[in-house]
Formats: structure tokens, C-alpha cells, sequence
């Protein structure tokens, strides 16, 4: 194993084993690690997923990383943003979003901080989060985990918990499904009750560092270690999908 | 077929104090920013605004003009945030119905159609639902589901910017989206139409009919305005003016700059606004 893998490395392949599975779907990544991973996990394990330009375009080969398909790449299908809405209602999309805070139970929060009615820091609204929570399987990104993200209660609920999604009582809510959330620190996940729980630290990472980061008891105990990217994806992230190593913008080492 | 062709300066012919208007584009997308500048010169205040918002949204607050915003977000897309929204909702200064994305559509669809709501999933137990109040939701009548009735929204005017239309209204985007501009024209009582170009009606593009997006059955007047989507995207025609948006978003941060931004931008007609944008990136040119 090579010993210089990046803590950014890591988390690109942990996204990307986040999109296994999924089938044929619109991959909705949030963020350069999720967009690099959902081009991983096409060129490995899912060539099956549809990926965009985060334009119009939905592209078979993507463009370079963070330009649109005007800089390159090939265009498979056009899905201005009228038909996103259509598309996530279907369910075949599944996101990986931001959170600028998250609970226990996975309610995240991307709307404001403070009393929504005149909030101490307006953010960029709910945005597509209640919809894609209720739509189709979601998973959130943390660049950096914290205290302040990882919260008792979220200030606005933008993406629907397990706890406020077994509490509705109706069918409505059957296609909620919260996956992963991944973070620079570790890979966690929900436990039976629909609790967050550490599934896997990352290398160098310890249980203490997590739990110090996490502003409520988090459970480490079954936690194992994140794998590392093989010789192959380290190869497509560091030639082919990101040559710039924009990665360690959002993740240092 | 009536020439329905107006100057920019008629503009307040259509709009009143306490109005709904609805604003068409996304973000900083193709914004009828030109419309927007005209607005700011009128003295048409206590606007409820209904919009994908950009930076229309926090000019238009900055200028006191906004009682009310319903919005499904507020972004100027390269630059996260719009300073002068952050500053009123921060403030408290504007009442305001935040949207899922999902659920504005549904909103403009049912307006479109003359509908009390539709129905959507977006929404459930999220705080959607205790940020807007008036939200209900509603049994459906064949199963044991329940959703959330979006209710239908209403415009008294709507304002959108497309790449060409003809003196009757017949309105044609010409980039890659045609984001939602022709349900605010249907959801809507009038519709004001500004263009980067008028042309005749057969010039309009046959060849490729999937472009014609707003038909002149909804719209009221046509506004020639070159550039008028400035500093927001017009594609193909131009992109978004990245240096002037960082010089709005930095101005808007700081009261004075904002005052010389406005003494420089926006205090004469909208000649003397492209004209100061020339001048604006000459200087940039002769610094760099």
C-alpha cells in the first residue's frame, strides 16, 4: 500500500463506494470530492450512472473538472433544470450533498443559522433538499467534520431526518433513504433506529478525534478502518479526472 | 397582430406600488435585469417578488422595494450569496416564503394552470412547512398518501428576458435552458417581454421551433434592451460579466461602496448604465 494516499484520496473513494449500487441514475454530486468520486465509481464499479455537466447536459464522457459541457466532453442527453424536478420525482437520481449542519438522525441544514425569521446567518436557502430527501436515496459530503456541523438539533430542517421521516405515518415518506455521510474524518452511516454511527475512520483518524468533533455521543464502537484507494483509482484521480489536484482544496491532508 | 413594441421608460405603465411580480431566468441566469434597472428608477415599492432569485433580488431589496420575497433560492450562482439579501433576511427586514426548488415549480405549474395547488412530496416534515404557514397538506382521495398542497401563485406582472422576439411578443431563448420564463408568462395577468433583439417574424427560426418558448398569447409589451440581461448570463449571446458581479457582490458588502456603486451605476437611464459598464472595464483594462 502506498504510503502517500491523501486524506483527499481517501475520501473521493469513499464517496465513490457510496454511488455502488445505484444503477442506472442521475448521480447529483455537490462539491468537488462528490463530483470526482461519482466520476470514479462511472469509470469502475458503475459505468451504468448518468452523470451532468451541473448545467443542462447529461454526459456520457464528463467535461473537465469544474467547467460545463461547453469546455468538452460528450453530451448524451438535455435535462435543463424544468426536467431535474421531473427526474428527482421519478426517483432515479440520488444526491450527495452539503450540509452545513447535521443531527443525530441525519436532518440536515443548508437554509440558515439562527431563528429563520431573522437569522444570524442566512444561507443559500433549502434549496432542492426536502424534495431529493423524500424523493430518492441522499448522501451529504463534509469537508470538515466539527462540532458546529455535526449539532444536537439543526436550526432549519432542509433535508428530512429518520427520525422526522418514521414519525410521518403515511406512505408519502417510503422512498426517504438516507445512505452515507462521509466526511474528512470518518464514514458514518445509521444504526436500527435510524442514528448516525461511525461505520469506518479513516487512516490516522482515532474514535477520540470523531467523538470531539461531533457535537453529540456518536457510536464508534463497530467503527472499522476506511479502505484506501487501489493502485487503479489512484491512478483515474490523479491522471485523468483531477491532474490539478483540486481535491486538496477541499480536503487537506 | 398588434405591435406591441414599448420603450424601456413605460415600463411603470404595467407595474403599481403592491403588485405581485414574478422574474423570470435562475440565479444569475438570464435575468430581465434591464426591466429590473428600470423598476429601481420608479418610485413602485411594497412589491411582493416571486422569483428563482439573483442579484434582481438584492438590488430590488437594497432599494426598499420588496415587502415580501417567495423564492425557491437566492444565489448569484459564481458568487455563493447576494450581500444585500443576506443583509435584510439577517436584519428581518422583508417577509419572506422559502421554497424547496421543487416546490416553486409546482407553484408556478399550478398558477399557470388556474389551479388552488398542486400536489407534491417535496416538502413533508421538512421546516418548509413551519416557515410557510399557510402550507396545508392534502389527502389523496385514492389512497392512504398525503402531500402537500402547493398553492398555486399568481402574478399580476411578469418580467423575462429572452435572446429574440418579434414586435407582437412571440419571445425565442436561444442558450442551453429555458429555465421557467414561459410559466411566469402564463401564471401571470401581463407579461412584459425584454430582448436583446427584435426581428421580424419570420426570422424567428423555423428551423429550430423547439426554441420558441413564449408565444405573443401572453405577452403584453416587448422591451428592446441589448445587454439587457447584464451583469447575468444571456447565453449565447453573452456570459455572465464575472468582473462587474464581483464588483456588485464586494460593493454590496460595504455602505459607502455601495453608494459610490450606485452614483456610478445606477443613477442615470439605462444608456448611461451600459455606458458606465464600458467605461467600467476600460479602466480594469488599463490597469491590468
Amino acid at each position: 500500500m502506498s504510503t502517500d494516499i491523501t486524506r483527499a484520496e481517501v475520501c473521493v473513494a469513499a464517496c465513490s463506494d457510496a454511488w455502488r449500487g445505484s444503477g442506472e441514475v442521475l448521480a447529483h454530486a455537490v462539491g468537488l470530492v462528490p463530483t470526482i468520486s461519482a466520476r470514479l465509481a462511472k469509470l469502475t464499479h458503475s459505468p451504468d450512472l448518468v452523470l451532468t455537466d451541473g448545467e443542462c447536459f447529461l454526459m456520457s464522457e464528463p467535461p473537465p473538472l469544474g467547467r460545463s459541457a461547453a469546455a468538452g466532453g460528450t453530451i448524451e442527453s438535455w435535462a435543463p433544470f424544468r426536467l431535474i424536478f421531473d427526474i428527482l420525482a421519478t426517483g432515479k437520481r440520488h444526491s450527495m450533498m452539503g450540509a452545513s449542519q447535521v443531527d443525530r438522525f441525519g436532518n440536515q441544514n443548508i437554509s440558515s443559522i439562527g431563528d429563520w425569521r431573522k437569522p444570524k446567518r442566512q444561507l443559500i436557502g433549502v434549496r432542492g433538499a426536502p424534495g431529493n430527501t423524500v424523493n430518492h436515496r441522499t448522501d451529504y459530503w463534509i469537508a470538515k467534520h466539527s462540532s458546529r456541523v455535526f449539532v444536537e438539533s439543526v436550526d432549519v430542517v432542509s433535508g428530512v431526518g429518520n427520525d422526522r421521516a418514521r414519525a410521518h405515518g403515511t406512505p408519502s415518506l417510503r422512498f426517504h433513504d438516507l445512505g452515507v455521510v462521509i466526511t474528512d474524518l470518518a464514514v458514518l452511516d445509521y444504526d436500527d433506529e435510524g442514528r448516525l454511527k461511525v461505520r469506518s475512520l479513516h487512516p490516522g483518524v482515532t474514535a477520540e478525534q470523531v467523538q470531539e468533533a461531533t457535537g453529540f455521543d456518536i457510536d464508534v464502537s463497530s467503527a472499522g478502518t476506511t479502505r484506501v484507494p487501489d493502485a487503479e483509482e489512484l491512478r483515474l484521480i490523479r491522471e485523468v479526472l483531477d491532474p490539478r489536484s483540486l481535491r486538496d482544496r477541499e480536503v487537506r491532508s | 397582430m398588434g405591435d406591441k413594441t414599448m420603450p424601456l421608460e413605460d415600463l411603470t405603465q404595467h407595474i403599481e406600488s403592491g403588485m405581485t411580480i414574478g422574474i423570470g431566468g435562475w440565479g444569475s441566469r438570464r435575468k430581465p435585469m434591464a426591466l429590473v434597472r428600470q423598476l429601481l428608477r420608479s418610485d413602485v415599492t411594497d412589491l411582493t417578488v416571486v422569483t428563482f432569485g439573483g442579484p434582481d433580488v438584492g438590488l430590488l431589496c437594497a432599494a426598499g422595494k420588496v415587502r415580501k420575497l417567495i423564492y425557491g433560492f437566492v444565489s448569484l450562482d459564481s458568487i455563493a450569496l447576494d450581500p444585500h439579501f443576506q443583509a435584510i433576511r439577517e436584519s428581518g427586514g422583508i417577509e419572506t416564503w422559502e421554497y424547496d426548488e421543487g416546490m416553486f415549480v409546482a407553484a408556478l405549474k399550478a398558477g399557470a394552470n388556474r389551479l388552488s395547488f398542486l400536489p407534491t412530496r417535496a416538502g413533508l416534515e421538512s421546516a418548509v412547512m413551519e416557515m410557510n404557514p399557510h402550507l396545508r397538506t392534502v389527502d389523496s382521495p385514492y389512497d392512504d398518501e398525503v402531500y402537500v398542497a402547493v398553492p398555486g401563485v399568481r402574478m399580476d406582472v411578469s418580467l423575462i428576458h429572452l435572446n429574440r422576439a418579434d414586435a407582437t411578443g412571440n419571445a425565442q431563448y436561444l442558450g442551453p435552458d429555458p429555465y421557467f420564463d414561459d410559466l411566469y408568462a402564463m401564471a401571470s395577468t401581463k407579461t412584459i417581454v425584454s430582448t436583446e433583439k427584435i426581428v421580424p417574424t419570420e426570422e424567428l427560426g423555423a428551423s429550430a421551433p423547439q426554441t420558441l418558448l413564449v408565444s405573443r398569447i401572453f405577452t403584453d409589451a416587448v422591451v428592446e434592451a441589448p445587454n439587457g440581461a447584464h451583469f447575468t448570463t444571456c447565453e449565447p449571446d453573452y456570459g455572465r460579466d464575472e468582473a462587474f458581479q464581483k464588483h456588485y457582490a464586494a460593493s454590496a458588502k460595504d455602505p459607502d461602496a455601495w453608494k459610490a456603486f450606485t452614483d456610478r451605476f445606477l443613477s442615470g437611464d439605462e444608456a448611461a448604465y451600459q455606458a458606465a459598464v464600458q467605461q467600467f472595464h476600460a479602466e480594469s483594462k488599463e490597469q491590468a
